[in-house]
């Protein structure tokens, strides 16, 4: 399927994904990420849009439960969580290892200097 | 041709990335390494939708400075502020400056990491503004870089070029064209292209436009 299609499929099933008249917009690069990544997992199979929109309004009400602001801004906030909660249920990546990796990348970012490329190595991982 | 490493600002105390984007990351990387996902397939996805990431004003604040003396200067004082007053969007990365293209002197912006991009104003970064080849060769052959892109200057002209830090992003004021006196601001804006506030093109021919 083509991006297009797919995405359209994907704004068609899930409500509120924030959109103009040609299709999704987003509010910073991470969003375009984690929207990219919901629908490669999604074209593989991993879950149906109405698995996934049933979690994503279960994130945001908890959300709102706690505070947020619920003015769309913070959508791709709990989009995110909406991720991690999936991979984690469908035993793609458990919460622990999502964190040592967020670490190890902040470890990274920590001794790379500017202007050069971020990248991953073994002894990140260590702490 | 004006090049001089000490203009290269660089931040050298590491690189910093918000949580937000180190979560992303983390799931990228957790995911591609059990081949769930495709990390090219993504950024394919991705470069779909490189338009259609952030407010995407860039136009509309190169037309107003065209059209307006008092907002170009304080576009070029202070450029975060100036966009932030227009009321176009909220905020603006840390530091934005506006670097303004001048018959003596063309702007080049570049730097490695898309958090460095000025996304709020000009969209999501191309794929080889990201890429290794363009980060080197804007520094040490700019005009060969321009040549590619199609823009040839004139010897006299100097280039300069800006590269990013974590704390200050660039945009590039291209001149206004030739033949467009009296064209309304919304006008004008069709004119400028994501590559002429990069420093890697020219804002369009009237003729053409």
């Amino acid at each position: 399927m083509s991006t297009d299609a797919a995405a359209l499929r994907a704004t068609q099933s899930v409500l509120n994904i924030p959109r103009n008249a040609e299709g999704p917009v987003f509010g910073a690069p991470w969003e375009a990420e984690a929207f990219a990544l919901a629908l490669q997992l999604h074209d593989r199979g991993v879950f149906t849009w109405t698995e996934w929109a049933s979690t994503l309004g279960d994130e945001i009400k908890k959300a709102q439960a706690a505070g947020d602001p619920d003015t769309g801004e913070t959508y791709y906030h709990h989009w995110l969580a909406t991720l991690e909660r999936i991979v984690a249920a469908k035993g793609l990546a458990d919460a622990a290892v999502l964190m040592r990796t967020r670490e190890a990348w902040q470890r990274a970012c920590a001794r790379t200097p500017h202007g050069t490329p971020i990248e991953l190595r073994a002894d990140d991982f260590e702490n | 041709m004006m090049q001089n490493h000490e203009e290269h600002d660089h931040h050298e105390n590491g690189s910093e990335l918000s949580e937000m984007q180190l979560r992303v990351r983390a799931l990228e990387t957790v995911l591609a390494e059990k081949g769930y996902i495709d990390p090219a397939a993504i950024d394919v996805i991705i470069e779909a939708y490189e338009t259609k990431v952030g407010p995407h004003n860039g136009a509309r604040v190169v037309a107003k400075a065209w059209s307006d003396p008092v907002f170009k200067q304080a576009l070029l004082a202070n450029a975060s502020e100036a966009i932030v007053a227009l009321g176009l969007m909220n905020r603006v990365g840390d530091h934005l400056i506006a670097v303004e293209n001048t018959p003596r002197q063309h702007n080049m912006i570049v730097c490695t990491l898309c958090s460095c991009y000025p996304w709020e104003v000009l969209g999501l970064p191309p794929v080889w503004y990201k890429s290794a080849p363009y980060r080197s060769r804007a520094v040490n052959d700019p005009r060969g870089v321009l040549a590619d892109f199609g823009v040839a200057l004139p010897a006299d002209t100097a280039i300069r070029v800006w590269d990013s830090t974590a704390e200050t992003r660039f945009m590039v004021l291209p001149m206004r064209p030739a033949g467009t006196e009296g064209w309304s601001e919304e006008r004008l804006a069709t004119l400028v292209t994501r590559d002429s506030m990069v420093g890697t093109g020219l804002p369009k021919n009237p003729k053409d436009a």
